[in-house]
């Protein structure tokens, strides 16, 4: 063998070993997870609540699983994260466009510097101007006060992303469709949008995948409940809220895991989706 | 080439200049008057302002900032300028250098393009007749019409091309103008298309901008030749290729510069 077909293969395996290293991780987590958590996994998991820490507790002195599971935390987390969707979105895809179109306007300038400011912002804090803002004039925690929150964490990504996407669009697309008579509106409308729609669909999977998994925000804002509650005026709980709360108490340690090996596969399918959207809406 | 030229305007230009930067004419006061039923030919090195003029026709140049056109450019006898822009470009149909169909829009959607973005509302048996007959006149029915819902980028290079003139033409332009429109193609389509403008031209005036003289020479009527951003010669084509009476055009066409 020559040389040259020695270092090719020596290069081959340092790639293959370092990109297998930050497979580890990843494969580590969900290893530890799934062996931790999947025997309290079953249909009562989605469908109840948590036990209070009596029942818990004798339940497992008898060599049972924990009965009940997180149906409070799930509808909690698909309320806030649906409702902050829906406030992130139409602002996120506006202030991303308007970006893109009109980069150099002091306005777009400003807006672009405040989105990286938001993006660094500490998700606790935000939880803390949830509270200020929503929590204190409404006089209760509630569902409202954590999806306000999750939606200025959500902001700053949906605008990058959508900007981005809207940045990587051929230029003649644009001119294109001008050049047909059309008004700046409409290009915008029926064929900038769509034509980047595998990559704003993909931004803001990536965006909830983000925050679904947040508790700092949720932890002033919702707070938390025992019962699913469908009341968005009233304190709701969230999986990564249930996660904290069974931590305090011994009895309930045991939910943790699968919780968390819960959202963790949640926020795996987003991203997979996520990437696969990227690839099949791809304009070539 | 047996052309009869009818002699009536089309298109003209009176004293357009076009500067990017303040003090510095990319297209300098051009005057010359466009045939109809004609394709009129726009040759010269690169970066002497063939692009330049031709998005002047169709005000593409307002789109962005810092940009500006001076002179009248008259459109039928009206003034483009007047006229709003949207209209102008509804008259005024281009076609770009790389074939650029609408990426998430179908063949028959692509063919419509111009009446949805305006917010034309047609009826299915008038939208059926717009696609059939234009794509018949781009040559591309019988390839297309088993397809027609299928994305127009699938089609080849030169097939998406005759698509985006098909787009172009659907507006029922007065004008077509096409930059350098078979740069990017083999020479087969090539061909399809320079057959295709030769047919087109019954119906419509063509301005081509070319960097191929062999093509001027085989398709154009008239031709224009410029040279930084100034219009040096202005004539039938048979006569400017047989006796150039500028000594740059004469270099150009023999292949000295460009
Ligand atoms: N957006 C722009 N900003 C500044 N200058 C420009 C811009 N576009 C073109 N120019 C300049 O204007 C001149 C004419 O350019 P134009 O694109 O019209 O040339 P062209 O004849 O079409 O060239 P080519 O054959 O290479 O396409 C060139 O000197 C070019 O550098
Ligand atoms: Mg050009």
């Amino acid at each position: 063998m020559s040389r040259r077909i020695i270092k090719d293969k020596v290069a081959k395996i340092v790639v293959c070993l370092f990109s297998g290293l930050t497979v580890i991780p990843l494969a580590a987590i969900i290893w530890e997870l799934v062996k931790k958590g999947y025997h309290q996994i079953n249909w009562d998991f989605f469908t109840k609540v948590a036990p209070n820490t009596l029942d818990a507790m004798l339940a497992q002195r008898s060599g049972q699983i924990i009965p009940g599971g997180i149906a409070n935390g799930i509808t909690g987390t698909l309320i806030m994260v649906v409702m902050a969707a829906l406030l992130a979105v139409p602002c996120g895809l506006f202030a991303g466009v308007y970006l893109s179109e009109k980069p150099h306007t002091g306005f777009s300038k400003a807006v672009s510097f405040l989105t990286d400011l938001l993006q660094g912002v500490p998700s606790i804090i935000l939880g803390i101007i949830a509270y200020a803002w929503v929590v204190k004039p409404m006089g209760s925690y509630s569902a409202i006060a954590g999806s306000i929150a999750l939606f200025i964490m959500m902001l700053p990504l949906i605008v990058r992303s959508t900007e981005e996407t809207m940045k990587m669009l051929p230029s003649n697309l644009k001119e294109s469709a001008l050049a047909l008579g059309s008004s700046y509106r409409s290009v915008i409308l029926k064929v900038l949008l769509p034509s980047s729609f595998g990559g704003l669909f993909t931004g803001i999977l990536l965006a909830i995948s983000r925050v679904m998994g947040e508790t700092a925000p949720l932890m002033f804002t919702a707070l938390g409940s025992m019962q699913v509650n469908w009341d968005v005026t009233a304190p709701t709980n969230a999986i990564p809220l249930l996660i904290w709360q069974f931590y305090n108490d011994p009895n309930l340690v045991g939910m943790i895991w699968a919780s968390s090996l819960f959202i963790m596969i949640l926020i795996l399918i987003l991203n997979i989706t996520a990437s696969r959207v990227a690839r099949k809406w791809k304009i070539r | 080439m047996e052309n009869k030229i009818i002699e009536n305007t089309v298109l003209k230009f009176e004293h357009v200049s076009v500067s990017y930067v303040p003090g510095k004419n990319a297209v300098d006061d051009i005057n010359a008057d466009v045939k109809e039923h004609a394709i009129t030919a726009i040759m010269g090195p690169s970066g002497c302002g063939k692009s330049t003029l031709l998005r002047a026709i169709n005000r593409m140049h307002e789109l962005y900032k810092g940009i500006t056109v001076s002179g009248h450019i008259l459109l039928k006898g009206e003034d483009i300028m007047e006229m709003n822009p949207m209209q102008v470009r509804c008259k005024a149909g281009m076609v770009f250098q790389r074939p650029n169909p609408f990426p998430t829009m179908s063949v028959y959607d692509n063919v419509l393009a111009g009446y949805k973005l305006n917010g034309i509302k047609l009826k299915k048996s008038q939208k059926d007749e717009i696609v059939e007959s234009c794509l018949r006149d781009v040559g591309l029915w019988k390839e297309v019409k088993e397809s027609l819902n299928k994305k127009g980028t699938f089609l080849s290079g030169g097939q998406q091309q005759r698509l985006c003139i098909a787009r172009a033409i659907a507006l029922k332009p007065e004008i077509l103008l096409m930059d350098e429109p078979t740069s990017a193609l083999d020479p087969i389509a090539t061909n399809k298309i320079e057959q295709l403008a030769l047919e087109l031209k019954k119906i419509f005036s063509i301005i081509i901008v070319t960097h191929n003289i062999a093509q001027a020479a085989r398709i154009s009527d008239m031709s224009m030749f410029m040279y930084l951003g100034e219009l040096i010669e202005y004539e039938k084509t048979k006569i400017m290729f047989t006796n150039p009476k500028d000594k740059r055009t004469e270099d150009y066409l023999n292949g000295q510069f460009g």
